[in-house]
């Protein structure tokens, strides 16, 4: 098969002279023209003449992390945090296959990301050569699409492609390939980079069914037991308000996904906590029993749903989604709605603002005594006899000394679990962490990339003291760039997820969950030049936690050891209903 | 059941093997595949036969709809549609049995392409179930080589699957 590709140039300025730019340059300066501030990257062989260029000029800020792996985690989390493409820049073999954890990361999240891999010379490819690897093979499946350079002059459009297919519709990350000979700095091409791009392959539906919006609205004004229920789609598609409209017009309980908390804030009487796996009682049971559902930007994944068979069985559910293939994937939806969630959530706002009918208020009465009477259950209650610091403690006081605001950037087990249970969020994007891959070594790097972005803001990565040491060659960097990221390590000694989980199933037999001959964090940190302070009693918490946070410039590394027996509760029965739940080691629905 | 999906693909590198890799990565299953340029040189048009429940084939043809180089995608089995795949079959083809492999081919339309004084090579085209019948209907004559291109097909009527 042939390449066929047509740059777009309908914007072109026929009067004005046209610039002549290396293949190096234009990679750069089609950044520069998308207004990307910074690029996070490794450099190397296949990308020397890009590295060229990017010294040359300084516009574009470079950003270099300790593995590569880091820098796609940070572009993300800038991604997270902004609703912006975050972008990546890795030579070829060892330093593309380093980025491919953080680009199934990104996809399996929906992150839009651009990430440019250097490649060997063209003639080379295919040929074994030293620091080649087929990289639009390896990331294939886990990118929203991939493309390489063919002639220097394309490089131009297909930034903007890459960029184009990367933000819109389902976002996603998007690799560009480029072969080392595309960016020789002696040979030279007109520059133009496209203002606006048209794929006819590619044409993502923006505006929802206005049929199918007024089924929706309809169902939701009949509803006696209704519930919202949001996912990560609200947070990227910036529907945070539309939600939050809607929920407060018709009195909705909400509840929100591990993606999607801070959609609607964590404070207000109409939230009811995380719903699925680890969601909250009340959550889940008000799930189980609601007649009508609307899911919002979710797509009723395995750690939700529980058992699909046994799922919500009285509830006609209404699905919005950007993607098409989810819906009715794994749950069937009645009322479907393929669009972009906030001018979805818009549409159903006006045409209920202009409806004479009203929601059966006696009915949504009844519904949230109900709902009260589930949150006498639990309430997120946990032991607080023991000496030992407790997990979902450290959370709670995190939450009220940064009030709920800060950026939380999270590893993976336990411990994302807890931040994801007791910190408050009351803002959309606040909530950064690998939902749908579960990539542990994200938390730090995801905290840089926000810190680095938000200079003024707290940036807190909670973590463990697993997971912490899948990238800690990053506090380097941190000291480089001076981010003065705050790190909670959730310290217990264990791989405490692996931990609960042999606990409930391999009667505690610890394979391999043990962590011995841990390094002194404390001095760890010290040693790349940051301030450490170890926690070891309740007492010690909140003085540490008021230095930390007084240190506004300074990383702070605060290794917190926590109550080594502690376990994640609610938690799902597997195989069971949503509402089927261990409240704690002894209790169960 | 047995479907056969249609899909008009940018005729760019890579294209291709993002779709057959998006079977492989979700266990959807390939009966066969067939694919070339179109009239248009940027556009290539494949036919896809694969089996699966309703909810499978729903989520195929969404799955391709998302692939980026993705135009168009059409199941064809839905409606009245025109099915055919093109075989080749070589067989010992001596003594007794040259007349009764000559009838044979006669009876199911097929063509002999290429004639040794041992071998027959016979050109066949039908749907997949005409060929199957074939194959069956040779019977105790000794087959060599099958090559079978798998389906292509096409709606029925004033239906088509263009830009």
């Amino acid at each position: 098969m042939t390449s066929q590709i047509q740059p777009d140039d309908k914007s072109a300025d026929s009067t004005r002279a046209t610039e002549m730019l290396s293949g190096a340059a234009m990679v750069i300066r089609a950044l520069a023209d998308e207004g990307v501030e910074y690029l996070y990257g490794y450099p190397g062989g296949a990308v020397l003449h890009i590295y060229d260029a990017l010294f040359q000029q300084n516009k574009v800020k470079h950003v270099l992390v300790r593995h590569e792996q880091a820098a796609t985690h940070m572009a993300d989390a800038y991604a997270r945090a902004s609703g912006k493409a975050g972008v990546v820049l890795v030579t070829s073999g060892p330093g593309a296959t380093n980025a491919v954890t953080g680009i199934a990361t990104a996809y399996m999240d929906s992150i839009p990301m651009v990430v440019l891999t250097g490649q060997v010379m063209s003639h080379l490819i295919g040929g074994d050569a030293f620091q080649e690897t087929d990289m639009l093979g390896i990331s294939r499946p886990i990118c929203k699409h991939n493309m390489s350079v063919r002639r220097p002059e394309d490089i131009p459009y297909l930034i903007k492609k890459a960029f184009h297919i990367a933000q819109t519709g389902r976002p996603g990350p998007v690799v560009l390939d480029i072969p080392k000979d595309m960016t020789m700095p002696n040979q030279q091409f007109p520059y133009h980079y496209p203002a606006e791009i048209n794929l006819r392959s590619y044409q993502p539906k923006q505006q929802g069914h206005s049929g199918q919006i007024k089924k929706a609205v309809a169902a939701l004004l009949a509803a006696k037991k209704p519930v919202l229920y949001a996912g990560g789609g609200v947070i990227m598609g910036g529907a945070s308000n539309e939600l939050t409209e809607l929920a407060q017009l018709l009195n909705l309980p909400v509840t929100n996904t591990l993606m999607g908390l801070g959609a609607y804030p964590a404070d207000d009487k109409q939230f009811i906590g995380m719903l699925g796996m680890h969601g909250s009682y009340e959550a889940n049971q008000t799930m189980h029993h609601a007649d009508v559902i609307v899911a919002v930007g979710a797509r009723f994944d395995d750690r939700v749903t529980n058992n699909t068979k046994k799922f919500c069985p009285d509830a006609t559910i209404i699905h919005i989604d950007i993607d098409p293939a989810s819906i009715s994937k794994t749950v069937n939806a009645h009322i479907p709605i393929v669009g972009l969630v906030q001018p979805v959530l818009s549409n159903m706002l006006a045409l209920l603002k202009q409806k004479k009918k009203k929601s059966d208020s006696a009915a949504l009465e009844a519904w949230w005594q109900q709902i009260a009477q589930w949150r006498s259950v639990h309430g997120g209650r946990y032991d607080t006899s023991a000496p030992l610091l407790k997990p979902q403690y450290v959370i709670e006081q995190v939450s009220k000394i940064t009030k709920g605001e800060a950026y939380v950037c999270s590893d993976v087990g336990q411990h994302q679990m807890f931040a994801a249970q007791y910190y408050k969020f009351n803002k959309p994007n606040r909530w950064i962490n690998s939902g749908g891959l579960g990539t542990m070594g994200f938390g730090l790097p995801a905290a840089m990339g926000v810190k680095l972005n938000y200079p003024d803001a707290d940036v807190v990565c909670v973590t463990g003291e697993g997971s912490i040491q899948m990238n800690i060659q990053e506090l380097s960097t941190c000291k480089q760039y001076g981010l003065g990221v705050k790190i909670i390590n959730l310290n217990n000694g264990y791989l405490g997820m692996v931990k609960q989980w042999q606990d409930m199933n391999y009667e505690s037999r610890y394979a391999s969950s043990y962590m011995d001959s841990l390094p002194d964090f404390v001095k760890l940190a010290e040693a790349y030049g940051h301030v450490g302070i170890r926690v070891t009693t309740p007492e010690e918490l909140q003085p540490a936690l008021e230095r930390a946070f007084a240190l506004k410039d300074q990383l702070v590394f605060l290794d917190i050891h926590i109550d080594p027996k502690e376990h994640v509760y609610p938690m799902q029965v597997p195989g069971g209903a949503m509402n089927d739940m261990f409240l704690s080691k002894t209790e169960r629905t | 059941m047995r479907h056969i999906i249609s899909v008009l693909l940018e005729n760019e590198s890579g294209a291709l093997a993002r779709l057959v890799g998006l079977f492989a990565q979700r266990g959807y299953n390939i009966d066969s595949l067939n694919v070339a340029a179109t009239e248009d040189p940027t556009l290539s048009r494949l036919t896809l036969v694969t089996h699966g429940n309703d909810q499978v084939i729903e989520q195929i043809s969404k799955q391709l709809h998302k692939l980026i180089e993705v135009v168009k995608v059409s199941d064809i089995s839905e409606a009245a549609h025109i099915e055919r795949e093109l075989m080749l079959v070589k067989v010992k083809a001596g003594g007794n049995q040259r007349e009764e492999v000559k009838r044979c081919a006669d009876i199911f339309r097929g063509q002999i392409i290429d004639v040794t004084p041992a071998t027959y090579t016979i050109q066949l085209v039908g749907t997949s179930d005409k060929l199957d019948a074939f194959i069956q209907a040779l019977g105790t004559t000794p087959i060599m080589e099958v090559v079978r291109s798998g389906a292509s097909g096409i709606a029925r009527g004033e239906k088509t699957l263009a830009l």
